[in-house]
């Protein structure tokens, strides 16, 4: 046989692969797809105004998924982030009455870095699982905010205008919450891809064992990884409060689950090694507009509630299949 | 052998645990007697079922988020059934929401195998799912309980030959507790089943390749989570005589207790015992700080402290047991 034969690659895999190669495609067709939708079920919703407030609602939702996306890198996974930005926001609120707004920056900060310590020490040093180590932190945390409550209960509280500003504000059209996002999401891109410390990550996430066989500190990065991520989880709390301004006790504890499920719906794997923030990111934009489109269609809370579960784990099963056939 | 020892060592050390919170809880109340112990017993049922739904996962080497929005799912529904229903047909009623939970666990098995989704996000969504489901059926607390399920579970049981004064410490809930543990656990213990569980927890390959029938013991192993949680919601209504659609705090209670009885996260070690009386442990710490007069929400800080004290400690112990 001389001559040789090219089967044409059949259209449907060509496609397969491609997405494959651009694990990005197939979240952003998704994400054309629900804004689509949305546009058939009410026309003319889709304009500059929903576009910014479905990104002022995305980025408190998209940083926490970054905490989630750094610490499942290494396989862990940080669910303290809802109390820490709950806990920040509520101190912010609180002691910005009567002390000067740097001053209570920084004490609503100090629990975040606190808990962050902790939480990387006990997953570090100690190696206690992270899922435990988060939840037990985060416990702690409620319990020492509601007791926190009863020392302030009588000095009230107030949003500082700049929280208010940075959290609802729009400037020529567009989000002034962007200006924290843009230069933190570009931050942690970087880091993830171009410094050393976001190549540890992947590596111990990918082999632990290799990882600290070949000379590195284990539980340096593990402290560092964790205290970063409550670090931000605070941030997001500060800018959640200016979105929301009603501090309550359990604040940004709904946000928990979906940031969980924005990292894993952006490919990120919840075993480690693999995923990157962009995803993430397309990731927190399609589970807000999700909700959105949920709320729209007026249904029951209930039904509402088992829709998304069952999309996220839908997106999630399609995702993997198309990105593992390589 | 040493691992066996080191083991039951863990549940022993529990035990003995137990028993001197349990004369620290006498020494602060000297009137604690076996009303509080019954109130106790009443108190730790639907925890300790949420936690032997957890086990079976774990041991099986996976993690069930839904359990919580199980119980709450089971418990509205059973609620909602037996409202304004006879007393008899709660001997339906009761069958049929066990089924309902050993199937919805075994969905949540198969979506894990079928999706080869990992498991913590599959049980993430189904706990969405779950909590949506547990709205539909009742949008707030309500429905009713039939008497003899709630009479099922207060009071004592007179054992016959038993002075009055032993007796009283035998509160049925406590008894009811041992019966439905028991009547599953100890044959599972013994049977090849149990052993694949352990066996794919432990190590799922090696297990693959010893012929374990991987897929199908991990659908069981759930749908036997799914069945526990059900009691737990049952446990739940005939607490408290009506239906909560919202769950309780049980997630985050059985996967401390379940840590806590020495069940390793990662699967394969481990058994029923320690995490149950874990459970019991933590309620009875929670009675003595009530005891105490400690503000509640102090008590919460103080639960999370030990919780964290005492993983670290375990890790600790294994750490050095490796070395």
């Amino acid at each position: 046989m001389s001559t040789t034969v090219i089967t044409p690659v059949p259209f449907g895999r060509r496609i397969k692969r491609f997405m494959a190669d651009r694990p990005l495609i197939p979240l952003i067709i998704l994400l054309v797809i629900l804004v689509v939708i949305l546009q058939v079920l009410r026309p003319g919703i889709v304009n500059e105004r929903w576009i910014a407030n479905t990104i002022k609602f995305a980025i408190p939702l998209a940083i926490l998924a970054g905490c989630q996306t750094m610490t499942m890198l290494t396989g862990g996974i940080d669910l303290s982030v809802g109390t820490v930005a709950t806990m920040s926001a509520f101190i912010m609120a609180t002691q910005v009455v009567n002390q000067d707004p740097a001053m209570a920056f920084l004490l609503a900060m100090m629990p975040a870095v606190l808990i962050g310590l902790v939480n990387g020490i006990g997953v570090g040093v100690f190696r206690v699982h992270p899922l435990i180590m988060t939840l037990g932190t985060s416990l702690i945390g409620t319990g020492c905010l509601q007791v926190y409550q009863r020392t302030v209960i009588a000095s009230g509280a107030k949003i500082p205008d700049f929280l208010a500003w940075l959290g609802t504000g729009l400037t020529w059209g567009i989000p002034n919450a962007l200006l924290l996002f843009v230069p933190l999401a570009a931050l942690i891109v970087f880091t993830l891809a171009r410094t050393g410390f976001g190549r540890l990550l992947y590596a111990v996430g990918d082999n632990e064992r290799a990882t600290r066989l070949s000379g590195v500190q284990y539980w340096q990065v593990i402290t560092a990884l964790y205290i970063i991520s409550s670090m931000l989880a605070g941030i997001t709390g500060l800018l959640y409060i200016g979105l929301i301004k009603a501090p309550s006790l359990s604040l940004a504890e709904p946000l928990v689950l979906p940031s969980v499920a924005a990292a894993v719906i952006g490919g990120t794997s919840i075993f480690g090694g693999r995923g990157g923030y962009t995803g993430t990111i397309i990731g927190a934009l399609i589970l807000t507009v999700l909700t959105t489109l949920l709320t729209i269609l007026q249904m029951p809370e209930g039904a509402r509630r088992i829709l998304f579960g069952l999309i996220v784990l839908f997106v999630t099963a399609a995702y993997l299949r198309i990105v593992e056939e390589r | 052998m040493s691992h066996f020892l080191r083991r039951q060592g863990w549940v022993a050390g529990l035990l003995a645990f137990f028993v001197a919170l349990f004369i620290i809880t006498k020494l602060i109340q000297p009137a604690y007697g076996s009303g509080d112990f019954g109130s106790l017993a009443r108190a730790v049922l639907p925890y300790a079922f949420a936690v032997a739904a957890q086990t079976v996962v774990v041991i099986a080497g996976g993690i069930d988020l839904s359990v919580a929005a199980m119980m709450a799912l089971t418990s509205v529904t059973a609620a909602s059934m037996m409202a304004g229903a006879s007393e008899e047909y709660a001997l339906f009623v009761v069958p049929f929401v066990l089924a309902m939970g050993f199937v919805l666990g075994a969905v949540n098995g198969m979506l894990i195998v079928v999706t080869r989704v990992p498991d913590i996000v599959v049980t993430l969504a189904t706990l969405f799912v779950l909590q949506g489901a547990a709205l539909l059926v009742l949008d707030a607390p309500g429905g009713a309980a039939a008497e003899w399920l709630k009479a099922l579970i207060s009071g004592t049981v007179p054992i016959p030959g038993l002075p009055d004064s032993i007796d009283a410490w035998i509160p049925k809930a406590l008894l009811v507790l041992i019966v439905c543990l028991c009547i599953i656990w100890i044959p599972l213990r013994r049977s090849r089943l149990g052993l694949s569980i352990y066996a794919i927890g432990s190590n799922e390959l090696a297990a693959f390749r010893s012929g374990v029938p991987v897929k199908r013991t991990r659908i069981i192993a759930y749908a036997l989570s799914g069945l526990f949680a059900a009691m737990g919601g049952l446990a739940l209504t005939m607490g408290t005589g009506i239906g909560a659609p919202i769950p309780g705090p049980y997630l985050l209670a059985s996967v401390a207790a379940v840590v806590l009885g020495g069940v390793a996260l990662g699967g394969g070690k481990g058994g029923l015992l320690g995490p149950i009386v874990a459970v019991f442990v933590l309620r009875l710490v929670r009675t003595d700080l009530t005891l105490l007069a400690i503000d509640p929400n102090v008590t919460a800080i103080i639960e999370g402290a030990i919780m964290v004290a005492v993983v670290m400690f375990g890790a600790f112990i294994t750490m050095r047991g490796r070395q």
